[in-house]
């Protein structure tokens, strides 16, 4: 018989042995003068999903960013501090943002499919990273891996933009894992979807777990708590700049936050 | 204007409908060691019957947590206040099943021609009730020192209740009255003290409610 009680948070918590996909080091972005984040320390946990919340302008989106540098392609910002990405500060003048983007990469808010077919939209990315092998072993095993491809084999050269929402959205998941990423940074992969293509992203997340590390930026709290091992929350200061408030396990964080800010934001009492 | 008003009023109702159910419970048990002293036969029917609108009231509480559960999705403080409400909701009725037990143990008693030595089953019970007061405070002012306090008392209860064993085996040697008639009073015993053992958990659940950790005050 499985006793409930054994299975305390704290019990199910390795820490020890447990290497970090990322470390996250006084991370601080500035957009011109505006600083969006201050002072970021976060250990992301390797193949768990780690939720960063937060209200809206709470810089959860720009931390998200930082990760893969895609801030880098926005006029004005810059970095400060560490990330630490398989011990090497990705903000070290040597490292290529290309290169990195293919180790870490990116789903965002509304399916974004190339106007192409379904095939070349999963093939395009490790085409031009120069993949050698088979490509259509390639296609066939990233559309299992992101739960879509029962319902589009038959259909592969047909133009992705036919397909729904929710499709689309996996099809961008399937490109992303394609190039055989560490890390999958989402960013609100789901606001855009209805509920049951939310659940299906969801319950794809949880698979893909298994094998990737998760990051996602999230508005909705219950998709947090549901899907997430780890969640951070951010909020911000009187200069409107996002610092970390409480960073946890999930389960802890939503029953027991230990800050009053959390507990407050959480419980929709915030403002 | 604070952003979850609807949400604080449900909480709000919801912990006045425990307070009423906590002050049937309350009532029943003195009604239950009425009959002990009384042997009033139409006291211990009044028992059974307020005991239907005890129970009526822990569905009516549980369907109203459900539905809070499932249309706010409370988290946080919010969550753990809710699963005390419908953690208190149950062993208020389990104390009201043990208060209609006595009555009815007080009405086979009633039967014995010979006057029956009550021991200190009436103190239990008013230390029951005396209980039940405080731990209703604690539950509705949020107060986890005031229930430490009120589980403590469970000590006294325990003295109580082995005493009453005692008395009873005694009383067995000397007398040799019916065993049935010692049978019941073992049984009443039995369930005053089963009293002081749900107000310690609901003791318990007020700490976890405001603490968010579970404290094991059954000593």
């Amino acid at each position: 018989m499985i006793s409930i009680r054994e299975k305390k948070p704290t019990s199910i918590i390795r820490k020890t042995g447990q290497k970090n996909a990322l470390e996250l080091q006084y991370l601080n972005v500035f957009y011109d003068h505006f600083q969006a984040v201050k002072d970021i320390n976060l250990s992301i946990h390797k193949h768990k999903i780690t939720a960063l919340i937060g209200p809206s302008g709470c810089g959860k989106s720009t931390v998200l960013r930082a990760i893969n540098r895609m801030n880098d392609l926005v006029p004005g910002s810059r970095a400060e501090g560490q990330i630490f990405f398989q011990e090497k500060n990705i903000y070290a003048p040597d490292v290529d943002p290309v290169a990195l983007r293919k180790r870490i990469g990116m789903v965002f808010q509304k399916p974004n499919p190339f106007p192409k077919s379904i095939y070349e939209n999963v093939s395009w990315g490790a085409k031009i990273h120069g993949y050698g092998g088979d490509m259509d072993e390639l296609v066939e095993k990233s559309l299992k891996e992101a739960a879509l491809w029962d319902e589009v084999k038959d259909k592969l050269k047909e133009n992705a933009l036919r397909l729904s929402g929710g499709q689309q959205q996996r099809l961008c998941i399937a490109r992303t894992i394609a190039v055989k990423p560490e890390i999958i940074l989402m960013d609100e992969p789901a606001s855009a979807l209805d509920p049951i293509a939310t659940l299906r992203i969801e319950e794809l997340m949880k698979t893909l777990s298994e094998n990737f590390t998760i990051i996602i930026v999230t508005h909705n709290m219950q998709q947090a708590s549901r899907i997430s091992d780890y969640t951070a929350f951010l909020m911000t200061d009187e200069n409107r700049t996002g610092y970390l408030v409480e960073y946890g396990e999930t389960g802890e964080l939503f029953v027991r936050p230990k800050n009053k800010k959390t507990e407050d934001y959480i419980s929709g009492r915030f403002g | 204007m604070e952003i979850r008003h609807e949400y604080t009023g449900k909480m709000d109702l919801l912990n006045r409908e425990i307070i009423k159910m906590g002050i049937l419970v309350e009532e029943a048990i003195g009604k239950a060691m009425e009959c002990l002293i009384d042997r009033d036969e139409e006291k211990v029917r009044s028992v059974i019957l307020e005991d239907k609108e005890i129970n009526t009231m822990e569905l009516e509480i549980e369907d109203f947590c459900i539905d809070l559960i499932a249309r706010e999705q409370p988290v946080a403080g919010d969550l753990r206040r809710l699963i005390t409400a419908l953690k208190v909701s149950t062993q208020l009725e389990r104390i009201g099943d043990h208060a209609v037990h006595v009555a009815k143990g007080a009405l086979r008693l009633s039967e014995e021609q010979e006057p029956i030595p009550l021991f200190e089953l009436p103190k239990m019970a008013e230390l029951a009730i005396s209980m039940l007061r405080g731990v209703l405070k604690a539950y509705i002012e949020n107060d986890p020192h005031e229930a430490r306090h009120i589980a403590s008392l469970d000590e006294e209860m325990d003295r109580i209740h082995d005493y009453v064993i005692q008395e009873v085996f005694s009383m067995l040697m000397d007398t040799k009255p019916g065993q049935r008639k010692a049978t019941t009073l073992l049984f009443i015993d039995r369930f005053l003290e089963r009293m002081g053992d749900h107000i310690t958990n609901i003791c318990e659940w007020i700490i976890y409610s405001v603490t968010g950790i579970h404290e094991d005050l059954d000593h």
